[in-house]
């Protein structure tokens, strides 16, 4: 029965409890987005980290742990250092650069990372086959495009330019094996693998440098204490795992999660605000139809349940309609900051999980309780004989 | 009729309006006894304090000084949540806008105090459909009152009063919006709803009305001027 006239009450209002419910929608989705920013960016870096089981990372402090801008030097004694450690059963050295590849009409540059493709975890391959010689290369698919070629073609490749003499310097010629998926790269990008030897030949890099370290773990092996044991015993380097990158990723993150909070704060807000006026409008309409219930024996508890029943109601189908249309904008903005430079394409800053639409559901069913709040209490409070009689005036 | 109990009763009620400086002293002091089965008019000229009295003989509303007791109950004791419950079942009230749910239908509007009461689906269908069929509508169960003439939603809104069984109904000029004919038809079910043995009280200006009644009790100025056993 109190579903009934609450289902009634909305029902023959029903542009206006339609126009509440886009609303309520609108203010949900944002408030879904908000949520899926402010726990989506930390989530997608965790998967990103954790791709190909390599737990820690050794970086220059300071540095995101897929920056290959970085160097340390000495990399060989490094490598012979971690091999001391039995909890350490993998290490695979990243070294990043910049080539030339060079063709008609100028070439393109690529971005390049020296790896050993035995033991890698910055690429999946797609087509063709892994890097099998130190001539050899796998490349993105848009560097392909780019240089117009296919797999097993050979490129031409510069590791240099002298402005000075207009001319390419140390070139050499690399075979394609195949394409891959770089994972750690911003969107479209091109760029190749190589061995490690042979980039740093071409970069004429000295002194056996790399950008980073991957360190995949023995089973069962403790992170932490593996990372303390790093730092102790090479100092230059700081090691990174998993979950200290995301505390610093946190660190980072936080302007844009207080920023998502105080949005999503406004939103439901404004949901809030927006349905009380309605369910206070609609009560306001009804006071003469609420006197006589009470009149007639109706409980004010039953009053309450009937007008917060309005208010959740609008709510939870605005919910619903928001939850698509949150998704789509989600979508739609994640495309817009997978741009943003210097982060790799495969971070989602919105991620979907269903935690997500369930703690937005939730706050929506609250806000609605909160919004019938102000009209359930004066409903319930309506003086009954006072009301029955300016009803009989009006 | 004298010895039978008391329905209701009222002692020295009083009721005044807070208006500003000059607070309308609607009641002055009426008391009024209503015996089980006893059908009472209170008639008098507009603004005498009927519907006040009315009210307070209901638990609707609360007076400023004096009791009353309603099946030997004083309301006085009363929280608001009791009386609430003790107007639901005990007490049917007739108003003479009629007041029906305009979402519900008749059936369902007749159901309401039933739901509210805890009845079951089952049983809440069963007694609406037997209270309009005892006013006549039947057939009308699943119209909204906006279907309806004004004559049939009086008839909805006495099963409404009806549903609990209530001992007790209350009526605020029930036939203040209808033609003769249709106020003749009000008056005979009244008449066989008393002639049942409930226990009604009615404000009218209505003498038709007023005639049909065992007793018509005369309010003047707040005060009851007189009070006449007509049958
Ligand atoms: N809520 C109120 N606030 C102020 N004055 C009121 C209120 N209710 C009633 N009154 C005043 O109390 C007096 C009695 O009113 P009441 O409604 O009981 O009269 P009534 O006999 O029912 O009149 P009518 O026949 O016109 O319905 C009137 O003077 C009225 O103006
Ligand atoms: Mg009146």
């Amino acid at each position: 029965m109190l579903v009934t006239l609450a289902r009634a009450s909305l029902a023959g209002r029903r542009a206006r409890t339609a126009l509440a419910v886009v609303g309520v929608a609108v203010s949900a989705a944002l408030l879904l987005d908000m949520v899926m920013l402010a726990s989506g960016m930390r989530a997608s870096f965790r998967e990103l980290l954790d791709v190909r089981g390599f737990t820690i990372r050794l970086a220059p402090r300071g540095t995101l742990p897929f920056d290959t801008d970085a160097r340390i030097d000495s990399a060989g004694a490094i490598m012979a250092r971690l091999g001391a450690n039995p909890d350490i059963v993998a290490v695979s050295p990243v070294l990043g650069g910049q080539l030339h590849v060079l063709g008609p009409g100028g070439g393109v540059t690529a971005v390049a990372i020296g790896i050993n493709p035995a033991v890698q975890g910055d690429y999946t391959l797609r087509t063709g086959h892994d890097i099998a010689g130190p001539d050899q290369a796998v490349v993105s698919a848009d560097l392909l495009a780019a240089a117009h070629a296919r797999v097993g073609d050979t490129l031409d490749v510069a590791g240099g330019y002298d402005a000075q003499l207009r001319a390419v310097t140390r070139e050499r010629r690399i075979v394609i094996a195949g394409t891959a998926h770089f994972i750690y790269t911003p969107a479209n990008p091109k760029a190749m693998a190589m061995p490690l030897a042979t980039l740093r030949a071409m970069t004429g890099a000295a002194g056996d440098p790399v950008s980073l370290f991957m360190l995949r773990l023995r089973a069962g092996a403790d992170a932490d204490s593996v990372q303390r044991w790093i730092e102790r015993a090479i100092p230059r380097v700081s090691a990174v795992s998993t979950a200290s990158a995301l505390r610093q990723v946190d660190r980072r993150l936080s302007y844009f999660r207080q920023l998502a909070f105080i949005l999503g704060s406004v939103s439901l807000t404004v949901g809030v605000l927006l349905v009380a006026t309605l369910v206070t409008v609609s009560v306001n309409e009804r006071l003469g139809e609420i006197a006589v219930m009470r009149a007639i024996g109706v409980s004010t508890r039953s009053i309450v349940a009937q007008v917060m029943l309005e208010g959740v109601a609008i709510m939870l189908a605005g919910a619903t309609l928001g939850l698509g249309l949150g998704l789509v904008t989600a979508h739609y903005l994640n495309g817009i900051l997978s741009q943003f430079p210097g982060l790799p394409a495969a971070i989602d800053f919105f991620l979907f999980q269903p935690r997500d639409a369930w703690v937005s559901l939730g706050l929506l069913a609250l806000a609605g309780v909160l919004a019938g709040v102000y009209p359930a209490w004066r409903g319930a409070s309506l003086p009954i004989a006072a009301t029955l009689r300016d009803e009989a005036v009006a | 009729m004298s010895d039978a109990p008391l329905a209701v009763s009222a002692r020295d009620l009083r009721r005044d309006y807070a208006m500003g400086d000059a607070p309308v002293h609607a009641l002055q002091g009426v008391s009024l006894d209503v015996a089980a089965g006893d059908y009472a008019a209170i008639v008098g000229p507009s603004g005498c304090g009927k519907s006040t009295l009315l009210n307070l003989l209901g638990a609707i509303d609360r007076p400023t000084a004096g009791s009353v007791r309603i099946q030997g109950k004083p309301v006085e004791s009363l929280s608001d949540r009791e009386a609430t419950r003790f107007r639901l079942l005990h007490i049917g009230f007739v108003f003479q806008r009629f007041y029906l749910m305009p979402a519900l239908s008749a059936a369902e509007n007749v159901e309401l105090p039933m739901a509210e009461a805890g009845l079951s689906r089952a049983q809440r269908r069963a007694r609406a459909r037997e209270l309009l069929r005892y006013v006549g509508l039947e057939a009308r169960a699943d119209h909204r009152p906006t279907q309806l003439s004004g004559g049939e939603q009086q008839r909805v809104a006495i099963a409404r009063a009806l549903a609990n069984r209530p001992a007790l109904l209350l009526c605020d000029e029930p036939t203040g919006e209808l033609d003769a004919h249709t106020g003749a038809e009000i008056i005979a079910l009244f008449e066989r709803l008393n002639a049942g043995g409930t226990t009604i009280v009615v404000v009218t200006h209505d003498e038709e009305l007023a005639a049909a009644a065992r007793r018509v009790v005369h309010v003047k100025d707040g005060r009851i001027l007189s009070d006449t056993r007509v049958r």
